[in-house]
């Protein structure tokens, strides 16, 4: 960027013309002046209150009235530590999103690509179909989980099925009714049997929990969010294959490869930047999944087997008013999205300096 | 071109002394001088600069208003955290400010109304969570009043939709610890007053009960429910009742079943019922107080009255056998529920009576009117078994923000909100009963008539799933998710340590 300056032979003659400022640090100048409201609004908004939040998860402010006396990781503790309500909420909590995550992301991917490959056939009324496709984005969670929840609610044999369940019922199809968002069932390696024994018996019983399953109720959420994030993840997928020259395509062709294998060898491959990208959204999304659970479940069903942490956050800091045990929450779920995120920007910062 | 700022002056001059002497006459505080506030200063600084005392800083601010009220040049200061640069103030003499200052008491309503001149004027901000239904009519009914009272007056209804203020509360409190309050605002009368730092987010409203001799027209019990840490915070407008068990009259009858009054009674009819192929309970439980409003219920009937407070007050222990009944019992009831309850509203759970496709509901008396509102007319009530002679209450009162930005205006609605003819219309609308026990009930439905009748010589206990009984930790943290996490497990154990547990963290060890 920079280039080396010239000796300029000092003469009389050169005086007037020198500017008390070269052009390039004047631009430099201003684009500092310029960028730093937002440096320093970001600093403060974001950063200071991270800090912020931090230290007040270290506090004993669990009551309304305001207490800055420095507790330690107690709040932690009670997150993870024994039998309580806290610490049974959380990690469910923490189950449910690992959970929602792998499946919603892993769905969203598969759903998403298979979309993009189809509307790539140069089908007819593609315009059409990519924006039915697409709509949903544009809808609030809110709504869509108040949309999903009439849908998926199971009802009862005796005060009649309803949603979904009618569906399936008035279809003759009465094996596929289930209790949707309220089935309490989770899946887990049972203790004795087979996975679980082995666990067991190399000393990671712990794994072989219900606080490690899968709660079943939670699939209800991924499809609810699949339904909505699965159109955009087809955009991002497009958009990358139509990025694709069709030479690449035609030499593999001329190679004599198949449809198929173009794809698994030419198309996957060049599109791993996109999967990238859409790993991250979808699983920052995941992450912070709220309104969406908020307007579905409210979190309690089936004995918080949809529960998630912002949800849990939430309740915990402005209906409990215990401000440092949401802060407590709040950092954890800060450090599970840094964990996806900060690999991510560095993955990015290289390639761009590359 | 100077003779020209002459003429400028001279004409200011004899503007301002017409100004004054427009004034002067009806001005009740002089002011030793005039300040205008520059960017930094803060009141309790120029308390100091001006009057050598930094607590002067509420005679400037009162000395200020009453000034405004003339002469609009003078600031309205309605927050004294919040000085705005230009803002004129009006310092008064030095002995105005200790006069004023001798009998000021900024933490009760009657003195933080002494900030701000007499005669109603300027605007009244209402905060609730009453938006539709009855409860918003009833709301309406009592701004139609206290506008034909203080016409002068502007009503701003800042009202946040959702149920049991769950939406409401949060932003509430986060607006209050910001220092931006409405003048008045929607509480549920109890321990929730915990949740806005009492004496120092919201002021006692001692005050509003001497002047309306509120003491002698409110239940004993309900007062001692009201009073916490020796203060009322708020004025009660309605009465709810938690403990009602709803029935579908023409249900029971098919089955051949009375209401029962126990719940050996209970469990008998609601086998009977599912022989005669009839869901015998309604559950709800998606808006996550539906479960823990049953528990309160059947934990109320499972001991005397006093047992029920006093386990929120520390006096009962929470190991104690009435406990692990109560869960034992719930545990029954939810297995002749519907299976989907936790996927149903309390009003979907309500709706299930009205259709005809469950017998039972156990749910506040704010199911009367959805009952009404659907024009159906075959139900019957009872209170929930073994509760019969005890009203476990909830209450919606108005507390006082301190830093209300007309506590004058306030304190006129808190005089209106507990009076007889504001809480008859108020309740009427809303489908609840007067806090008052000497309201007029003849033009009441025939439920709300039973309800006052029952208000008036039952036992009163706090709900606590409704914020009456305990802080909001305990209510919708400890106890709530113990039930939660109950009603799928049914392990009575674990959830009666939980529940000793929470008692314990709330500070009743056990």
């Amino acid at each position: 960027m920079s280039t080396t300056p010239q000796a300029i032979p000092y003469t009389e003659a050169a005086v007037p013309k020198k500017r008390w400022l070269s052009r390039q640090n004047w631009e430099r100048i201003v684009s500092v002046v310029i960028l730093l409201p937002s440096i320093l609004a970001l600093g403060l908004f974001v950063y200071v209150f991270i800090g912020w939040t931090g230290f007040i998860s270290l506090t004993a402010w669990n009551s309304a009235a305001p207490d800055f006396t420095f507790v330690g990781m107690q709040n932690y503790a009670r997150l993870f530590i024994g039998s309580g309500t806290d610490a049974i909420r959380f990690r469910y909590d923490i189950r449910n999103e690992v959970g929602f995550l792998v499946l919603f992301v892993g769905g969203c991917i598969v759903i998403g690509f298979l979309l993009a490959t189809l509307l790539d056939r140069k089908i007819r009324g593609e315009g059409i179909f990519r924006s039915i496709f697409l709509f949903p984005m544009a809808i609030s969670f809110i709504v869509t989980g108040v949309a999903w929840r009439w849908i998926l609610t199971p009802g009862d044999p005796n005060t009649g099925w309803i949603g979904v369940n009618l569906l399936f019922t008035n279809l003759g199809l009465d094996f596929l009714r289930n209790g949707w968002f309220t089935a309490p069932t989770v899946v887990y390696f049972h203790p004795e049997t087979g996975v679980g024994q082995l666990l067991t018996n190399i000393g990671l019983g712990f794994l072989a929990t219900p606080d490690f399953g899968y709660a079943v109720a939670m699939t209800s959420i991924v499809v609810a969010a699949g339904w909505q994030m699965s159109g955009y993840t087809m955009a991002l997928y497009l958009a990358g294959i139509r990025s694709i020259p069709d030479d690449l395509r035609e030499a593999a062709r001329v190679d004599g490869a198949s449809e198929w294998q173009i794809y698994r060898h030419v198309i996957i491959p060049l599109l791993r930047p996109v999967t990238l990208t859409v790993v991250v959204i979808l699983a920052h999304i995941a992450l912070k999944i709220f309104d969406l659970v908020y307007s579905m479940t409210g979190g309690v069903s089936a004995g918080f087997a949809t529960d998630v942490p912002a949800l849990n956050m939430w309740k915990t800091t402005f209906d409990a008013t215990k401000f440092a045990q949401g802060a407590s929450i709040a950092i954890i779920l800060l450090l599970m999205v840094g964990v996806l995120i900060i690999p991510y920007l560095i993955w990015q910062t290289r390639s761009e300096e590359h | 071109m100077k003779k020209f700022v002459y003429v400028l002056l001279v004409a200011a001059m004899l503007l301002a002394t017409i100004g004054t002497a427009a004034a002067a006459p009806n001005s009740a505080v002089t002011c030793d001088q005039t300040y205008t506030v520059t960017a930094g200063d803060w009141l309790s600084k120029v308390a100091d600069k001006f009057l050598g005392n930094v607590k002067a800083y509420w005679a400037i601010m009162w000395a200020t208003n009453q000034k405004n009220a003339e002469d609009s040049s003078y600031a309205k200061v309605t927050n004294p955290d919040a000085l705005e640069v230009g803002q004129k103030l009006c310092i008064p003499s030095q002995a105005d400010a200790e006069a004023f200052l001798k009998d000021f008491d900024p933490t009760s309503a009657t003195g933080l109304a002494k900030l701000f001149p007499q005669g109603a004027k300027g605007r009244l901000i209402v905060a609730s969570w009453w938006t539709n239904g009855g409860e918003f009519a009833g709301l309406n009914q009592m701004f139609e009043m206290f506008k034909k009272q203080n016409p002068d007056v502007e009503i701003v209804n800042a009202a946040v939709a959702g149920g049991a203020g769950t939406n409401f509360k949060g932003q509430l409190l986060s607006q209050l610890l910001g220092g931006v309050a409405p003048d008045v605002f929607q509480l549920h009368a109890g321990w929730e007053a915990d949740t806005y730092n009492p004496g120092v987010l919201i002021v006692p409203v001692d005050d509003v009960y001497k002047r309306n001799n509120l003491e002698s027209v409110f239940p004993a019990t309900l007062l001692a429910m009201l009073k916490f840490k020796d203060h009322y915070w708020g004025v009660p407008v309605n009465i709810h009742r938690s403990n009602v068990l709803w029935y579908n009259k023409a249900l029971l009858d098919k089955a051949g079943v009375t209401p029962p009054t126990n719940w050996d009674e209970f469990f008998a009819a609601a086998d009977k019922l599912k022989a005669a192929g009839i869901q015998p309970v309604a559950l709800g439980g998606k808006d996550g107080f539906e479960l823990q409003h049953t528990f309160e219920d059947i934990l109320a009937g499972s001991m005397t009255a006093d047992e029920y407070a006093g386990l929120w007050t520390g006096k009962t222990s929470w190991k104690s056998d009435k406990v692990t009944n109560a869960l034992n019992t719930f545990k029954k009831y939810i297995t002749y529920a519907n299976a989907d309850h936790d996927a149903l509203t309390w009003a979907a759970a309500t709706q299930l009576l009205i259709d005809g496709k469950a017998a039972f509901n156990i749910m506040g008396d704010w199911a009367n009117g959805q009952f009404v509102s659907a024009n159906f007319t075959d139900y019957g009530w009872a209170p929930v078994p073994g509760t019969k002679g005890t009203f476990v209450a909830l209450s919606d009162s108005f507390a006082l923000p301190a830093k209300a930005p007309d506590v004058a205006n306030a304190n006129l609605w808190l005089d209106l909100a507990g009076s007889k003819p504001a809480q008859e219309a108020f309740n009427k609308q809303k489908g609840s009963i007067c806090a008052r026990t000497d309201c007029d009930y003849s033009s009441f439905n025939a439920y709300l008539q039973s309800a006052a009748k029952d208000w008036t010589v039952d036992a009163i206990v706090p709900s606590v799933t409704h914020g009456a009984a305990a802080t909001p930790s305990w209510a919708t943290k400890g106890y709530a998710d113990a039930i939660v996490l109950f009603a799928t497990t049914g392990d009575v154990a674990a959830a009666q340590a939980a529940l000793v547990q929470a008692a314990t963290d709330a500070g009743f060890a056990q």
